[in-house]
């Protein structure tokens, strides 16, 4: 989807200055200002304890926020019950209606609303259709797998065309493979249907494959929003850099600031320059952050003409089918991380002295972690 | 009994043996007095002894043909039905709100309303006694009704209290989140999946009212006499093989009561799991 037409479209749901405690003393969501966007698969991306799921509850409507506002469509809802609002919501252990079959818990958003017998039949089984259940209609939630209850689940929050759908880590259940086809089909639903997703999840790599936007949330904040390919390669701080993607951390303090870049001293010896991307000036520790991937093993740095030289002893490498990591020693940090590519293990053996480079706009200099 | 394969070494063995053993005597201990009384009311004696001296069926046509004990299997119906049905609206009502509630006063306030169960009937039936005498409760159905209300209530709150612990709140959420009020949510989503825990505290309740005698004897007219009340001046004016036969029906009527409660779980046990 083009960024600047997403841009355009008005906000679905904004949250304005929300905060919420639920001792009166400790904040779980301490200022939150949020707006999600009509259409828009937007996931709540954090640690358990980061607020996230609080601030899905505070959507739905089963939390009250303790001061701010939420508008859905441009109408407050912080006094709507949560089943005024027409918000779909999926969870995370499905609960589907055990005594009622697969048919009778789709059909039940219908129900309650008076819709009419033919009308009813109607979108059930299209619904059914859509999940490919069409054939277990009449089966009970307890007769099925995992999966099937989440198609399920997923089919009866999307039956009455919801506003907004949410979904509370929906596949947090399921088994890899089966979690990684129900991205991708939920992914199809969403692009298909139109509907407005706020996911909530702790799996960045499923935040990744999913979102269109990603809000991270850590202690309560929002640290970052972003579209997933921003988040990767501009985090603005070093929770944000670590939680998205892997990481090296290399700790230094900073010499000089020169515009974008600066140079710094790292505190396991060496100096580099990186981007300044969140330090305050000369003089300031901070966190260095490269990713696996950019970092390349040259076998000697003294007559190279590389940047960012540092030597580093390799501890091991691990295979992993269709790449490879190098764990190495780099200026004190001993899990240092060098993706390798495929056939490119063999040629270290633990112990040997090698030296790392990496592009300065690769390194990012970030608050200290 | 099929021997249990995974008892190889002797101390096993005879540790299994000793669970037997032990279980059939707990056993007996508990059904022995209810099965002694059984055979009797088959005698065809007038005296309550072994061996019989022959079988009939006098005693049963005694009991169905006596006005006084078919009014008072009558007066235990009522006043039994009744208080269970009032007991589970207020049972289910005070285990569905104790069951939200997260304040520190929750073991008290639930402590306030299991009291019922935990002081001595006596008691309970002297204090019901000086406060429905002046507001003309006494001697009337409604009187026996509240009171066996208020002991059978606890038993509702207990058992779907239970229930309640199991249940997932996510269920009334997800109700809720499809469009369903309260009410709709309670109705379609909730009762159902609590009625296990309702039927059987239904069960304890009808079964405490239908036991019932203390504040029978201190509150009952003549016209409100239960089966054991009546029983109970039966035993004390002379005792007639009759109430052996009272006995029966009182017990027949308690198993089939539990035979349909374990029917009513099993059903609900096949809805819920699996094929």
């Amino acid at each position: 989807m083009e960024a600047g037409m997403v841009n355009s479209a008005p906000a679905l749901v904004r949250f304005s200055g929300i905060q919420k405690t639920y001792d009166g003393e400790h904040l779980v969501v301490k200022n939150l200002d949020l707006d999600i966007r009509k259409g828009e698969f937007i996931t709540l991306l954090g640690p358990s304890g980061s607020g996230k799921t609080t601030t899905l509850m505070m959507l739905a409507g089963f939390e009250v926020p303790t001061r701010g506002e939420i508008y859905l469509a441009e109408r407050p809802i912080k006094n709507v019950p949560p089943h005024k609002r027409d918000i779909g919501m999926v969870f995370q252990n499905y609960a589907l209606f055990p005594h009622l079959t697969i048919a009778e818990n789709i059909a039940f958003p219908l129900s309650v609303r008076n819709t009419s017998k033919a009308e009813t039949q109607e979108r059930v089984s299209a619904a059914l259709r859509m999940i490919k259940m069409e054939t277990l209609a009449q089966r009970r939630p307890g007769q099925l797998s995992g999966g099937q209850q989440q198609r399920v689940a997923l089919a009866r929050a999307l039956v009455f065309n919801p506003q907004l759908v949410l979904m509370d880590e929906p596949l947090g259940a399921l088994d890899k493979r089966l979690r990684e086809q129900m991205q991708l089909e939920i992914k199809q639903l969403h692009e298909t249907m139109g509907i407005t997703v706020v996911y909530v999840t702790h799996d960045q790599s499923e935040a990744l494959t999913m979102s269109d936007r990603i809000a991270v949330f850590n202690d309560g904040i929002v640290q970052q929003i972003d579209r997933p390919d921003a988040l990767y390669e501009h985090p603005v701080n070093s929770f944000v850099a670590h939680f998205i993607g892997e990481n090296n951390v290399l700790d230094g303090t900073v010499e000089t600031v020169d515009k974008d870049y600066c140079r710094v001293a790292l505190a396991g010896g060496g100096i580099v320059t990186a981007r300044a991307v969140n330090v305050s000036g000369a003089g300031a520790s901070t966190s260095l952050s490269v990713r696996p991937e950019r970092i390349a093993i040259i076998p000697d740095g003294t007559s190279s003409d590389a940047p960012n030289r540092l030597p580093a002893r390799v501890q091991n490498t691990i295979y992993l089918g269709d790449h490879a990591l190098a764990v190495l020693d780099v200026a004190g940090n001993a899990e240092f991380m060098v993706k390798l590519q495929p056939g490119a293990h063999h040629g270290f053996t633990p112990g040997e002295g090698v030296f790392i480079t990496f592009r300065p706009e690769d390194c990012l200099a970030l608050d200290p972690a | 009994m099929s021997e249990n394969p995974s008892l190889r070494t002797p101390s096993q063995r005879i540790a299994w043996t000793a669970t037997i053993v032990i279980s059939t005597l707990v056993f007996i201990f508990l059904i022995a007095p209810i099965l002694a009384i059984m055979p009797l009311s088959f005698s065809s004696g007038s005296y309550l002894t072994y061996p019989l001296p022959g079988l009939s069926l006098r005693w049963y046509d005694d009991f169905i043909n006596s006005p006084r004990w078919i009014n008072s299997l009558k007066n235990s119906m009522i006043i039994g039905v009744a208080s269970t049905l009032l007991s589970m609206v207020l049972g289910t009502l005070a285990a569905l709100g104790l069951a939200q509630w997260k304040s520190r006063l929750k073991p008290l306030a639930l402590a306030f309303v299991l009291s019922p169960v935990v002081v001595p009937g006596v008691i309970t039936a002297v204090g019901l006694y000086f406060f429905f005498a002046p507001i003309g409760l006494t001697g009337s159905y409604l009187g026996l009704i509240l009171a066996h209300t208020a002991l059978a209530t606890p038993f509702v709150v207990i058992t779907v209290g239970a229930t309640l612990q199991s249940f997932d709140t996510n269920l009334a959420r997800a109700a809720a989140s499809l469009g369903a009020s309260p009410l709709q949510a309670f109705r379609r989503v909730i009762l159902p999946l609590i009625l296990p825990g309702l039927a059987s505290g239904a069960l304890f309740a009808f079964a405490t009212s239908f036991d019932e005698v203390v504040i029978v004897l201190f509150m009952a007219g003549p016209e409100q006499r239960t089966l054991p009340r009546e029983m109970f001046s039966g035993i004390r004016e002379n005792i007639s093989p009759t109430i052996t036969a009272a006995a029966v029906v009182l017990t027949t009527v308690s198993v089939i009561l539990l035979a349909t409660l374990e029917g009513l779980r099993r059903r609900n046990e096949r809805l819920k799991g699996g094929v």
